[in-house]
């Protein structure tokens, strides 16, 4: 029997659709049968990280209402058997989907995977509603900022009052010279306000956007920054006990000759 | 009937104290009440003189509160201070226990939520910013205040807030507000916040000042003496 997670953020754009599509995939390296769901309906983003848009026949709508079965809606992934993607409707009317439906498409997918990811659109309207009906746990994604953080809060409260598991947390986009200069909320003080277990921490690569715009997922590649916390946020959901990255950049050959040289200057 | 008089009167300083016979019916004690007001004689010039009604173990309706009051007010001179019984109802004894009780919360009050709660507030657990928690006493945090605490809803500017961590968006005591200066000041350890009597605003202060500026928080009983 597999799990379903919502992820979840209240506030747009700190990467609640990098992050399904980036766990998805690290959780499907790590062998495990996935299915994303992306709730989204008239705005949908998934299909375009996972590079899956031209093949969409049917969506989500269309299995609710019975246009098709829920098998021929599934998208088998380019890279992956066992990665699924059940995208959301671009044009049909949001109302068609209902937290009832939810739960039977969920309940259906949950005997054949391990895992199954839901995308949550932002907000904490009927799409919210929706995309947590079906969910055995929630992440919630955040960025160091004020806004988001309070955001995230916002929405703590409201899971809190679902029947699931107490939410995780991961914080996307860190700017770690930012964060050491204090112009940035740190790690630690998110944690303390939103006093939930923190699940991991991905740095602001460059790396995820450009991984983004050519549909593929940044936890495909071996070691940038990211795709390393992604696979580690992964591992993590699995069980394991992974220490968190270390954000400070590796020094560069010049950074190495200065320290050389100011040491001996000490001396 | 007895021999003891159903409504004794003493003269003190702040006026007169009536003494009212708390066996007998209520309509013979109105009946002797009006006998001894008639008996009194008030002259045009005298000053007015506050009355104050001792009813011993008798509890009045409104109504018969209204008629007692009635029959005061129909003598010229005599203005009723108030009126005091030994006894009460019982919805106005568990209105009035849940009024000074404290009430224990455990949880984070977090963005967008309201906690409101009638008597004193202790709460384990933080107010996020954009949360709040409102109480007609007295509001204690143990944990971080960073939203908004309204203490004395009902206009008791007597109530204070209490915080481990003090970092609000915005305190308030009664019906006065104040709120962080606009020079971001990190917030502060053991803190209180609670109104000036002089000033009329909200002072804040460090925690160990409460014991003095409010000795009667003291103690679970402190309201009883109050009254």
């Amino acid at each position: 029997m597999g799990e379903a997670i919502v992820i979840t953020s209240g506030k747009g754009g700190v990467g609640k659709t990098t992050t399904t599509a980036n766990l998805g995939t690290s959780l499907a390296l790590l062998d495990k049968k996935v299915c994303l769901i992306d709730t989204d309906i008239g705005l949908r983003n998934l299909d375009v990280i996972m590079g899956l848009e031209n093949r969409i026949i049917y969506d989500i709508i269309d299995v609710i209402e019975k246009r098709c079965k829920l098998n021929q809606a599934l998208i088998k992934d380019k890279r992956f058997e066992c990665l699924y993607l059940l995208p959301a409707a671009q044009t049909s009317d949001k109302s068609a989907l209902t937290p009832d439906g939810m739960i039977e498409i969920i309940n259906e997918l949950k005997p054949e995977y391990d895992y199954i990811l839901i995308d949550c659109p932002a907000g904490i309207e009927q799409g919210y509603k929706n995309a947590v009906a079906g969910a055995d746990k929630a992440i919630v994604v955040t960025t160091p900022e004020k806004s988001s953080v309070r955001d995230a809060d916002r929405i703590i409260g409201l899971l809190e009052q679902e029947n699931i598991d107490p939410p995780h947390l991961v914080i996307n986009r860190i700017r770690n010279h930012m964060m050491k200069n204090g112009d940035m909320l740190e790690v630690d003080e998110i944690v303390q306000i939103l006093s939930i277990d923190l699940l991991g921490i991905v740095a602001d690569d460059d790396d995820v956007i450009k991984a983004s715009n050519h549909g593929e997922p940044v936890a495909f590649q071996p070691n940038t920054r990211a795709s390393i916390a992604y696979r580690n946020i992964a591992k993590r959901i699995l069980g394991e006990s992974v220490p968190l990255l270390s954000l400070d950049e590796k020094p560069t050959f010049l950074d190495k000759m200065k320290n050389f040289f100011a040491i001996q200057k000490r001396k | 009937m007895t021999n003891r008089p159903l409504i004794t009167i003493k003269g003190t300083r702040d006026g007169l104290t009536l003494y009212m016979d708390d066996n007998c019916s209520f309509d013979v004690l109105m009946e002797e009440l009006e006998k001894i007001l008639s008996r009194e004689q008030t002259d045009e010039d005298d000053p007015l003189i506050t009355v104050n009604i001792q009813l011993g173990y008798r509890l009045l309706h409104k109504e018969n509160e209204d008629r007692l009051r009635e029959i005061i007010r129909r003598k010229n001179k005599l203005v009723v201070h108030r009126i005091e019984s030994e006894v009460i109802e019982k919805k106005e004894a568990l209105k009035w226990k849940d009024e000074s009780d404290i009430k224990c919360y455990t949880q984070i009050v977090r963005s967008g939520q309201v906690l409101n709660i009638t008597g004193d507030l202790l709460l384990v657990g933080d107010v996020n910013p954009g949360g709040k928690v409102m109480a007609t006493g007295n509001i204690f945090v143990l944990g971080s205040l960073r939203g908004i605490a309204h203490a004395g809803v009902n206009d008791n500017k007597k109530a204070v807030i209490a915080a481990s961590y003090m970092e609000p968006s915005q305190l308030r005591i009664a019906d006065l507000i104040s709120r962080p200066p606009d020079q971001e000041a990190d917030g502060v350890y053991m803190e209180c916040g609670y109104v000036d009597a002089k000033r009329n605003t909200i002072i804040m202060d460090r925690l160990s000042i409460l014991g003095k500026i409010r000795p009667d928080l003291n103690g679970l009983e402190r309201r009883i003496l109050n009254g």
